[in-house]
Parts: C-alpha cells; structure tokens; sequence
C-alpha cells in the first residue's frame, strides 16, 4: 500500500479501498458465510477448523481468534463484514466502536450520549500525533 | 401519469429496528429519538402513497464482495427479509411492483444510467428501519415498495453529483409511466456516524444541521461535498449521505420542508428525518 489518498491523512479510519479489497476478500468473505444459521452454528462449535476453509492469512486468522477488530480492519477487513462476527458472539456495534476506540463500553456509551466524538481535533492525522501512511 | 409527489430522507441505523422489534422505543434512551417519529408516520398516513421508491445500501446481505453493483433496481413482486447475521428482522415481507421497477429499469439504462438488475434480493435494515420509522409495525407494508440501491460498503460509492444525476433521471422515469400513481421517494442512511477504526463515534452536529438547510434551498451545493469532505467531516460511515442526493434529485427544485426531526445518539449514529414536499403537489 505504497500509494496514497487524500483521506489517508484522516485519522483512526480505515477506507475499504482497491488497497485493502485486495488483500481482505477471503477475509470479508468468511465474514459473509456467518449470515447463514447452519454456518454460524459450525464456527461456533470450531473456530479453528471453520476458518481452515478460507484461506486466511495467519495474521487474518489471528485477528478473528483473538477477536482483534481493529486488527482485522489493518489486514483487510471491512467493518460490515466483520461485525457479522460480533454478532456471533451477541456483541452489538457500540461494542465494538468502544473496543476498537480503546476505551470501556461504558466511557464510549456515554461520550455517544454527550453528543459523540467531536470532529474538532479528529479531522487530520498531524493534529492526533499519528504518522500520516507513506 | 405517475408522479413524485414527496421525498423523505431517512437515516437506517440498525438498532432502531432492534428498539422497535424488542419493545424498546418508550425507554430513556430511545423515548427522545422516537417522539420525532409519530408526526411523519400521520403525514406519511394521510399521502398514502401507491408506491415507494426507497433508495439505501446493501449491508453484506443480498450482495457480498463476489459481485458489487453500484446502481441496481429490483424489479421482483416480493423482497423476502434478510438474515443479516442475527436472524430476519420480525417484520413483513416487502411487496414490489414489478410494473412501475421494469419501467424504471428501461428508462434509466436508455437515459444513460447502466442500471444493474436485481430478480431476487432479500432487503436488509437498510430498506426496513426507514419502513418501520415512517410506517410503524403493521401486519402488511401500506404500499408497494422499489428497492434502488447503492453501492458505499466499498469505496468509492457513487459522486453525490451522480447521485443527484440519477435522482432527476427517475423522475423523469416517473412522469413518462402511464398509470396514474403517487410516488414517494426515500433516500436513507447517514447522518454523521464512524463505526471503525479508533475514530469510531464520531458526530458533526453542525455538519448535519448545515446539509439539512441545503438539502431543501441548494442541493447542486451539497452535490460538491468530496468523499474526503464527507468521511473527514461527517466520518467514514457518513458518506452514506450521497444516497439523500438521489431522493433530492427526483424532486423539483422548489421543494418544502414540512417536517424535520434531528436527534443523536442512535448507537453510534446521529439520526435525520426531513421531509420535502414538491411545491407543484403542495
């Protein structure tokens, strides 16, 4: 991912672009398999044998075993996708919006009730002390 | 002949559908959203339109990674729900109307717009929340509904430009149909919501009050906003306003606002419902 965006320069965000679609499809993929019961019931039982059948990198599989959501974003997933995941485990999105934030549900729910996180500050990777990508 | 009379913007987040579905909408959290939604149901009761055209995004639920239509219209006379990953929402099924979505379909792909063509789909929350918002919870759907989706899970959707371009292309669509129909338009999604990365939770207040105003005075404005703008200013996920332009586009340019309710949060989102009437059916 050599090449840059302008929306590289917006921090904490993860744009599923031509970049990211190349390397998370089997990803995403496995992702979509869970919107079928039968499947969701067969991951459950077996984690590690369900995901031998998509061919996952290791670092892909380690972030859903270990339930890494921002990892998976960093290794190609897309977030519609890998809420499906969460939804196996009866986790909702503020869940994990709070979890990938790094802070507990609680402080994140209540910054969302006090009108949510301000773009002041939020809106260039310079301004939070992130390396923009190069 | 079919004619536009109204169009209605919608945000589509998910747990409004899972407040409604579980008896949640009275309590503290969700009581203050819910209050902004009887009036437009009474509107919406009282236009009683013969068919909704509703445009939103697939969630990962009809269509995967495997094949990603930008612009697709269903023409089928029955969208079953989908199972989005937690079973089917409670809801009914959603009746089509194959007649006025064949006609669509010709007339925008001879306008110049390649409409990708949908013969079976099951609809997600994106088409049913804004249902359930304006409808309520009853038995059957009150009309025929158009699904007409857009592509913005993989980047990049759609220009808002395009996006208006299309709109002003069904309505002419419409008023070329020769049965005599009222039609409301819907344009779901945003407002401003981040739902990934550590930036998730993020809300423009005054990015949203300021595309509501424009929304009614000058849309072709609001047609500029980049996908950079959108996702710096309203985050990732409010990029989903495009689809608003679709609804705008289909209107006149004269339009009224009759209703506006504005209230975050929803989860993670901040939640608008606007809606416009043509003057020329005012």
């Amino acid at each position: 991912m050599t090449e840059t965006r302008d929306y590289d320069s917006i921090p904490g965000t993860y744009v599923y672009d031509a970049r990211r679609a190349r390397i998370g499809y089997a990803l995403n993929m496995f992702c979509m398999s869970l919107n079928k019961p039968e499947n969701r019931r067969r991951f459950k039982e077996n984690e590690a044998e369900y995901l031998d059948g998509y061919a996952l990198t290791p670092e892909q599989r380690r972030t859903v075993l270990e339930r890494d959501w921002l990892g998976m974003l960093k290794v190609g997933g897309n977030i519609y996708y890998t809420i499906k995941i969460a939804f196996c485990d009866g986790l909702t999105f503020q869940d994990v919006a709070g979890k990938m934030s790094g802070v507990p549900k609680e402080v994140y729910a209540k910054m969302m009730l006090d009108g949510g996180r301000s773009p002041d500050g939020n809106r260039y990777k310079r301004t939070t002390g992130e390396q923009q990508r190069g | 002949m079919a004619k536009i009379v109204a169009g209605i913007a919608c945000s589509h987040v998910p747990a409004i559908g899972v407040a409604i579905d579980k008896g949640m909408t009275h309590t503290d959290y969700w009581q203050p959203l819910f209050k902004g939604y009887p009036a437009a149901r009474e509107w919406l009761a009282k236009l009683a339109p013969d068919v909704a055209i509703i445009v939103y995004n697939d969630h990962a639920s009809a269509f995967s990674l495997e094949l990603i239509p930008t612009f697709l219209i269903g023409v089928a006379d029955r969208f079953p729900i989908a199972d989005e990953g937690f079973g089917p929402r409670p809801v009914p099924a959603v009746k089509g109307h194959p007649g006025l979505a064949w006609h669509l379909a010709e007339s925008l792909i001879l306008d110049e717009f390649d409409m990708t063509i949908a013969n079976e789909m099951p609809v997600d929350h994106g088409l049913t929340v804004p249902l359930s918002i304006t409808c309520g919870q009853p038995d059957a759907w009150p009309f025929p509904v158009i699904p007409l989706c857009v592509n913005v899970v993989q980047y990049p959707p759609p220009t808002g430009a395009r996006c208006h371009k299309l709109g002003a292309a069904i309505r002419r669509a419409v008023a070329s149909f020769d049965q005599d129909l009222r039609v409301v338009i819907y344009g779901t999604g945003g407002m401003s919501h981040q739902l990934q990365g550590e930036r998730a939770g993020l809300i423009n207040r005054r990015f949203d009050t300021a595309f509501l105003d424009g929304l009614t005075r000058d849309p072709l404005a609001l047609t500029k906003i980049t996908h950079t703008e959108y996702m710096r200013e309203a985050g990732s996920e409010g990029v989903e306003m495009v689809m608003w332009h679709v609804m705008r586009g289909a209107l006149d340019d004269e339009v009224a606002e009759v209703y506006r309710h504005y209230h975050v949060p929803a989860s993670n989102t901040a939640v608008g419902l606007m809606i416009l009437e043509n003057r020329s059916s005012a």
